[in-house]
């Protein structure tokens, strides 16, 4: 009855080939936009933004960038820790290294970082397909992890080996308050949420699609493999980098190379994968089932009302949560998205059945 | 599916209700940050242990600091970083006295944090080093040890063994270290006192969490070294004393941080490791009385936190000492502030900075024999580092050597330099003495 | 001389441990095409369970003696192995049948975490002992010719003989047994098979009980070795490198494999790392293996992959 496109007439391409072409979306989109933006950072409590929704915007940025090499081009990668860690250090030495550095830069340095990485790590995928690419892709993480502790160049000679930054502030204004980190969090999302839709429906994208479904095909018609993968390989490794150099600069504050390890990356492919892979949408549904879904098992057990201690809980809680893992791709293998896609779709006939 | 929804929504719902103040206004709340899971669990849990039940001896013995009872809660950090901080956030605005985080990752993340928290952080014999300066860090205690005191020590315990820290001069010495900032943090002081005495320092990287150490010791065994320091933490200890039983390299040889030194680390081992020595922060045994307090108060009413053997155990007493000290830390606060009332994370921090535990006070605690006096100030948050070298017999340890303290002379430069190099990247001035008496 | 016989021989011995655990992956793999992420914590589940009944049966039976305790606690952790892959094949895996690999991966990621709660609910979560009395002192061969001779510990070789025995039986139970046969039929074609009459998830139960199995084995040695506990499970981590480098489907793909990633592991870390800062032996297995796939896409053993447009 509502979400309908009843009387809604394109009248130029453009239109025609908008993101949102139905109307109540763009309103819906506007209204979440407003309250994410405004609403928020304004009610929210301290606990909300610094342990719930920064985590949540910093790993959907994260899970997005490996959305889009798992996801739309399909490859395999264990190894999304170990570019998150080369964005944290690589924005770390340039703001510690050069003076004034403005912060946004030195993210946006961060992430170019890892696209060096990426690309580097890439290019085996030329030979190696499928889990075979995936255990190599390991072996960025396990390399990446060594050279943070060893290269003493990355730690910027850190006796201790472990690397925290000063005050954070943007052209002048400060970024220390949780609501101030919150939106500027939430503005590299939204800034590379856009961005990365509007890739995926261009010619790159269809290009990593079509690697994606049958890359032998695909170079039968004349898409080269090598720029389709290294290209999603780049642009895939940039925004995790991104994502790494917020998670260190504005979550953590202060880190060492264990909060980028193999636990990161089974976490983000956790949140693609449940959250449904080649979908923007899907990038966000699973990490908010991610970074949740953990802090509210770890109360569940409590509310049952019977004594536990806290060692029988996190078991519990870890019980739970490989169980619903299970369940979850049981139930939609193809995750959330498609879960939110079929609502809508019957959004489109309510009030009627068919 | 569609109740499925609705408790997911109701569950999530919970989640972001306001945190309720618990009574804090009548009780002084410790939050318990711990790690019961996880590779490094056999070690924590008798830390949390110790803690947790010390907090209920003042409560049943003593009612409380004077009057005032403690609460507490635990939260499950599983020796992660961001599970740390997470549970930082949620404890702190529930009055929190002050963190004990039980892992350097989470201190280092900490340690930012809690300036602008204004809550103190414990990290009794670990974390950063140089936060023994109080004048730049003005909120972290590295109280009775760091890993600067512990290498220092043990170097004066090898040069003592030799007849001399002269006679070090040519010997090997190998650090088999966890590849963590937790085990890299002696490097620089045994570099220094290498330099002092001109030993060879042979330093063996074992990637965490250290369950395969083949490489590392047949390293060891190819190097010979003359003694190994070994510093780790978890199944790494365990693993090292297994490894170094399969290469054949004498246990006697080996002597262990104050980290790598308790039964978790040799139970499984046994005769295996026999005549290992590590260092000790405090006793162990249940003859203390506190320990025989606690088997009375809380053990003998049902409540006790871990297993009755676990009692007095090394690191369920070194948990006890830390939370004993932050207990006296409240009460040394509330002379000052207000006695019978609850303490803010500030008048804490004055009360940490104001200790001063000597043998009488330590009696009446319970603590004699335990540890050694122990005295704080504004710029020394360490307040002590004696420290004592025990052994393993094969069915349990037994202290072998005298006390030690560690050398100042050396320390004492190394720690300044340290602080003020972090205080030029962070930006923070060095507190006045002014400033030390609020 | 001296020290790289004893780094060779030391690599050799760990890499047949980690072929014991790689061969759950491949056995599950060849016979269901699912890269079994839970092999690691599989082989925590079973080692707990055979740590805590030997701690148990003493207590209840009254029974003495190390050989029977270890015996019955062994029988008792094989039945839960295989309660656990009957539940494992039911409530999972006869649910995702027709679903990309990548899928499946992820479900036993899930099952991973499923086994480590519940393994450690079950059983705790301290370090417990497994003492099938291997000897735990090293032996030194030829003393006359090397200085302090090489160094061979007596543990790793009967792990490495019992590993030898375990692959040696695995290869005639799928050459010569009907049920093996079976088994490489469902790895070929499921639909072929299932069209001849092989019941499809009885063959399931059975690869995931004889993968239990393995892990039983190898969580019993990696146990008396390490001690149980749960980085137990994180041996998989270096196990995988194995599987890949001797091809995903290949048994004796594994031990070759194994071998080759332990050698090379040591080796690196005795005359490369000290290059590097020591600690290298982690990733350079890793990196071994991608080097190898460059040339070899499908790892030393596998099969090829052919791509049908």
């Amino acid at each position: 009855m509502f979400y309908r496109e009843n009387g809604q007439f394109k009248t130029s391409y453009a239109a025609d080939s908008q993101i949102l072409p139905i109307r109540q979306d763009r309103i819906g989109m506007a209204l979440l936009l407003g309250v994410a933006f405004v609403v928020v950072p304004l009610l929210s409590s301290e606990y909300l933004l610094r342990a719930i929704l920064i985590p949540f915007l910093i790993l959907s940025l994260a899970a997005l960038g490996l959305n889009v090499l798992v996801g739309y081009c399909g490859q395999i990668s264990l190894g999304s820790g170990a570019f998150m860690a080369v964005g944290a250090y690589v924005a770390y030495n340039c703001q510690a290294r050069v003076e004034g550095m403005p912060l946004i830069v030195a993210l946006l340095a961060g992430g170019l970082g890892a696209t060096v990485l990426g690309v580097a790590f890439g290019l085996p995928s030329l030979r190696i397909k499928g889990l075979y690419l995936a255990v190599a892709t390991l072996a960025a993480q396990f390399f990446v992890d060594w050279a943070c502790l060893r290269l003493k160049w990355v730690t910027n000679d850190s006796t201790s080996g472990s690397v925290g930054i000063a005050h954070l502030d943007v052209a002048g204004f400060s970024v220390e308050s949780p609501a101030a980190r919150y939106l500027l969090c939430l503005g590299f999302v939204v800034v590379f949420a856009l961005a990365t839709k509007n890739l995926v429906r261009g010619h790159i994208g269809r290009s990593w699609m079509a690697m994606r479904d049958m890359d032998v095909a695909a170079a039968v018609i004349g898409i080269r493999p090598m720029q389709a993968k290294l290209s999603a390989f780049a642009v895939s490794s940039f925004i995790i980098g991104v994502a790494g150099a917020l998670w260190g600069f504005v979550h953590l504050g202060s880190w060492e190379p264990a909060a980028f390890g193999i636990n990161r990356s089974f976490d983000l492919l956790f949140m693609v994968i449940i959250g449904g892979l080649g979908s923007i949408s899907g990038a966000f549904f699973g990490a908010a089932f991610i970074v949740v879904l953990p802090l509210v098992l770890d109360k569940l057990p409590y509310w049952t009302g019977l004594p536990m201690d806290t060692a029988t809980a996190s078991h519990l809680a870890l019980m739970i949560f490989g169980a619903l893992i299970v369940f979850f791709l049981i139930k939609e293998p193809h995750g959330l998205a498609r879960l939110w896609a079929t609502a809508k779709e019957k959004l489109r006939l309510w009030p009627f059945p068919h | 599916m569609k109740t499925f929804i609705a408790c997911a929504a109701l569950a999530a719902l919970q989640l972001f209700s306001p945190v309720a103040q618990a009574e804090a206004a009548k009780e002084q709340f410790f939050p318990l940050l711990v790690y019961r899971t996880g590779p490094y669990s056999p070690n924590g849990t008798p830390w949390a242990n110790g803690k947790q039940d010390y907090i209920k001896l003042i409560n049943a013995r003593d009612g409380g600091i004077n009057g005032v009872k403690l609460s507490y809660e635990e939260c499950e950090t599983g020796y992660a970083t961001d599970k740390g901080v997470e549970c930082y956030e949620r404890l702190k605005g529930k009055g929190a006295s002050l963190f004990d985080p039980q892992a350097t990752g989470i201190t280092f993340a900490l340690t930012d944090k809690v300036p602008g928290d204004k809550i103190p952080l414990i990290t009794l014999g670990y974390g950063l080093s140089a936060s023994a300066d109080g004048g730049v860090f003005a909120w972290n205690f590295p109280l009775m040890g760091s890993y600067w005191t512990a290498a220092d020590v043990l170097i004066q315990h090898l040069g003592k063994k030799e007849g001399g820290l002269d006679k070090l001069k040519g010997k090997k010495i190998a650090l088999v270290y966890h590849d963590s900032p937790f085990g890299k943090e002696p490097i620089p002081l045994l570099d220094e006192r290498q330099k002092m005495h001109g030993f060879e320092l042979i330093k063996i990287p074992v990637t965490a969490p250290g369950v395969e150490q083949k490489s590392a010791w047949l390293q060891v065994r190819q190097a010979r070294p003359d003694y190994v320091l070994l510093w780790g933490w978890g199944v790494m200890n365990s693993t090292a004393l297994k490894e170094a039983q399969a290469t054949g390299y004498p246990r006697e040889k080996m002597y262990g941080v104050w980290w790598s030194g308790a039964e978790p680390d040799v139970k499984d081992v046994g005769e295996g490791a026999k005549g290992y020595n590590a260092l000790n922060l405090n006793t162990s045994g249940q003859s203390p009385k506190v320990i025989q307090d606690i088997l009375k108060y809380v053990h003998g009413k049902g409540q006790g936190t871990g297993p009755r053997d676990e009692v007095g155990s090394v690191l369920y007493t070194r948990g006890l000492v830390i939370q004993a000290l932050a207990v006296e830390a409240v009460r040394r606060a509330q002379e000052r502030f207000g006695k019978g009332k609850v303490m803010t994370g500030e008048q804490v921090r004055w009360g940490l900075e104001n200790l001063a535990l000597d043998d009488k006070k330590l009696g009446s605690l319970g603590l004699t024999g335990v540890i050694r006096p122990i005295s704080t100030s504004c710029t020394d948050h360490q307040g002590s580092t004696w420290v004592r070298v025990h052994t393993w017999d094969g069915k349990q340890w037994a202290f072998s050597s005298d006390w030690y303290q560690a050398d100042e002379q050396i320390l004492k430069p190394m720690v300044k330099a340290a602080a003020d190099k972090y205080a030029g990247e962070k930006k923070i001035t060095r507190r006045t003495p002014a400033e030390c008496q609020s | 001389m001296g020290p790289f016989l004893e780094t060779l021989i030391g690599g050799l011995m760990s890499g047949m441990l980690y072929s014991l655990i790689a061969l759950g992956f491949v056995l599950i793999f060849k016979a269901s095409g699912v890269f079994n992420f839970a092999q690691g914590a599989m082989v925590l589940f079973a080692a707990l369970a055979m740590a805590r009944f030997a701690e148990w049966l003493p207590a209840l039976t009254g029974l003495d003696g190390k050989l029977v305790v270890n015996a019955l606690a062994f029988v008792g952790a094989l039945a839960v192995m295989v309660v656990v892959a009957w539940l494992v094949e039911r409530l999972a895996l006869s649910r995702l049948v027709n679903q990309e690999g990548i899928t499946l991966l992820m479900a036993t990621l899930g099952i991973a975490y499923l086994l480590e709660g519940a393994g450690q609910m079950l059983f705790g979560n301290d370090i417990y002992k497994i003492d099938i009395g291997l000897p735990k002192d090293p032996m030194f061969l030829f003393e006359q010719t090397f200085e302090g001779g090489v160094l061979v510990s007596k543990e790793d070789l009967y792990a490495a003989l019992i590993a030898a025995a375990l692959v040696a039986g695995l290869s005639l139970f799928f050459q010569k047994t009907a049920i093996g046969r079976a088994l490489r039929a469902v790895a070929d074609d499921h639909q072929a098979a299932q069209s001849i009459g092989i019941p499809l998830s009885r063959i399931w139960v059975i690869v995931w009980s004889v993968a239990g199995f393995v892990a039983l084995v190898a969580g019993m040695i990696w146990g008396s070795k390490l001690g149980v506990q749960f980085s137990l499970s994180l041996v998989a981590l270096k196990a995988l490198p194995v599987v890949i480098l001797g091809g995903l489907t290949s048994v004796p793909g594994a031990i070759v494999g194994g071998l080759l990633i332990g050698v090379g592991e040591k080796l690196s870390e005795a005359y490369l790392g000290p290059a590097l800062g020591g600690g290298i032996e982690y990733w350079f297995g890793y990196v071994l293996v991608l080097v190898v796939l460059l040339v070899r896409p499908q790892g030393l053993f596998g099969e090829k992959i052919i791509d049908r447009v």
